[in-house]
């Protein structure tokens, strides 16, 4: 059961909202790129965050570049999970690829700051602020199996190659 | 039964009878990373305890984002990446060689193949009947050591363009009209054909163009069949050898068509702050533009260079407009040279810089200044692209570019042509 509260965010948040460019030179120093965790759209995120909060948005999240970076610092700003109405298809991987589950649902009952539950195994997000019940869309099995080893290194560690 | 494109290639790289919907592991014959991306794939690569590339010649590492490199941080991550292919044995294109897309199609991507890159524009070779998609550095990693991955077999929507375009229109008014069409997620996990007379006539720059832009509708691939233009190409490159020709079977299953008129096509530009908030170019007459750039790897090729040489000829930039030129690899520049077009884009007052991604994504060479609009060729215009979360870019053709440096405005270029 994961538990935390929400930070909600708008549609088309981009892989230059959550990491720019213009910070390419940080991204061997992973901890200091984290604070500037979705900097450009909203300045005081890093701040506030707890761990094991949500990042939930509207359309098309994490649109853009294929650094695997932005995926990172969501994880590593302690996002416990991402929740979307639809997430572009690189940073999906991306984000399972880093053990960081991402949810397909209908955000728009969701409000900024909502406390939620969410049980992964069993496919349900409770909002206890507004006392909605929301199901999340399927993940494909074998992202499911990538993220119960933790990511996609561990998963290929585990079994030396794909498994289907 | 039929295929389409996608379902071809993923069948024949799988074994298997791969359908729109199914989830397959396939042979990857190209994987690559750019300077940005390669330090942390290379990191997980030594992390995940790898110790051979499945193919050292099919590994390739650019030099191209931060190049030559504008600080220390990012010249130690160079070092990082050459220190890797001393050790390992795999391809590095250094600082100066060009945009690895660029490449990637001169030099390396075959019709048929699975190319993966650690760039979201991988799907620039679907110019060349590939099919190439972007991932991020760990399935590149795997990739590397396995040389194989996964693929959910995408749905496909094929677009049919048929006619032919008027003067003053090209390909990527073509892809942005598109683009502004069906929107920034309108082909999010899902495959571009690209298909009609006008594309079986279009010269393998402008295909390249359109399958760049196919991931800013948030498509995994865009794909082209290979014919004899992609056989001309290749020869040209002296990998006549590299060629095959591949095409999707005619009663293939799409999930929809869509038909586009060439002839009614009007130069287009997207506006900030993302690329599918499109307009026409005479609809934007007027606004004010600080800085033109013409490269990357959506439009900085040799026919690029060529049309905004041709109407800057004998003449000279806006004086409050700078003008950025950068080739997108080492070929086009010294192709550019001897066709005489850098002469002229230095005559206008253009700043030529080195082939790579030049002021693409904010690192170097051409960061915009807070409140100042770029109009650029490249594919991206996001809120901060450029370096500057207070900047505006407008995205357009090469033409529509030229134009507008020289009038300091955005314009039509069929004012000027
Ligand atoms: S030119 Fe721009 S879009 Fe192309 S690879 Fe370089 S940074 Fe990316």
């Amino acid at each position: 059961m994961l538990e935390g509260r929400v930070f909600k965010f708008g549609d088309n948040i981009s892989t230059d909202h959550i990491v720019p460019g213009r910070l390419a030179h940080l991204r061997s120093n992973l901890p200091e790129l984290a604070k500037h965790v979705l900097e450009d759209a909203d300045a005081t995120f890093a701040s506030r965050v707890n761990l094991g909060d949500f990042l939930v948005a509207g359309v098309n999240f994490g649109l853009g570049s294929s650094r695997e970076h932005a995926a990172m610092v969501i994880k590593m700003a302690g996002m416990s999970a991402v929740l979307a109405k639809s997430v572009a298809r690189i940073f999906f991987r991306n984000a399972i690829n880093l053990g960081l589950p991402v949810l397909i649902c209908d955000t728009d009952g969701i409000d900024d700051g909502d406390e939620l539950h969410i049980d992964l195994a069993a496919g349900t997000i409770r909002d206890i602020t507004n006392g909605s019940q929301l199901t999340f869309k399927k993940i494909p099995e074998i992202m499911l199996r990538i993220l119960d080893e933790g990511g996609l290194m561990p998963y290929i560690k585990k079994y030396g190659d794909f498994k289907l | 039964m039929a295929k389409t494109l996608a379902e071809k290639i993923l069948s024949h790289k799988s074994g298997l009878d791969a359908r729109a919907g199914d989830i397959v592991v396939a042979q990857v014959d190209l994987a690559f990373v750019q300077d940005t991306t390669g330090p942390l794939t290379l990191r997980e690569f030594e992390a995940g305890g790898f110790d051979q590339l499945a193919d050292k010649e099919r590994t390739i590492l650019f030099l191209d984002h931060a190049a030559p490199s504008p600080n220390q941080q990012l010249s130690t991550d160079h070092i990082l990446l050459r220190r890797f292919a001393e050790k390992r044995g795999c391809l590095l294109s250094d600082v100066g060689q060009g945009v690895c897309h660029q490449i990637v199609a001169e030099s390396f991507a075959r019709p048929g193949d699975i190319v993966v890159g650690a760039d979201s524009h991988t799907v620039t070779a679907g110019a060349l009947g590939a099919f190439a998609t972007g991932m991020g550095s760990s399935d590149i990693a795997v990739a590397f050591a396995l040389g194989k991955t996964w693929f959910r077999v995408p749905e496909t929507i094929r677009v049919v363009t048929s006619g032919s375009f008027q003067k003053g229109v090209y390909a990527k008014d073509l892809i942005l009209h598109l683009i502004g069409q069906i929107g920034a997620d309108g082909a999010t996990y899902k495959a571009l054909e690209f298909g009609g007379d006008a594309v079986d006539l279009m010269p393998i720059s402008d295909r390249l163009t359109i399958a760049n832009m196919s991931v800013e509708a948030g498509a995994k691939a865009g794909l082209f069949a290979a014919d004899d233009l992609t056989r001309d190409y290749l020869t040209k490159q002296e990998r006549g050898n590299d060629y095959q020709p591949i095409a999707p079977d005619n009663d293939a299953s799409y999930q929809k068509t869509i038909d586009i008129d060439a002839v009614g096509l009007e130069p287009t530009v997207s506006r900030p702050h993302s690329v599918d908030n499109t307009a026409l170019a005479r609809e934007l007459e007027g606004t004010r533009i600080q800085q033109v750039f013409i490269g990357t790897c959506t439009n900085g090729r040799l026919e690029d260079l060529a049309v905004a040489a041709s109407i800057l000829k004998g003449k000279k930039r806006h004086p409050q407009t700078r003008l950025i030129v950068a080739p997108a690899s080492r070929k086009v520049l010294l192709e550019a040279i001897e066709t005489g077009y850098i002469k002229t884009l230095v005559e206008a007052e253009a700043v030529i810089i080195s082939p790579g991604c030049g002021a693409c994504l904010g690192l170097h060479q051409g960061v915009l200044g807070d409140g100042e609009a770029c109009l650029s060729t490249a594919n991206r215009n996001f809120k901060g692209r450029m370096g500057n979360p207070e900047a505006f870019i407008y995205l357009a053709s090469p033409a529509t570019a030229a134009a507008t440096a020289i009038t300091g405005r955005i314009t039509d270029p069929r004012e000027v042509l």
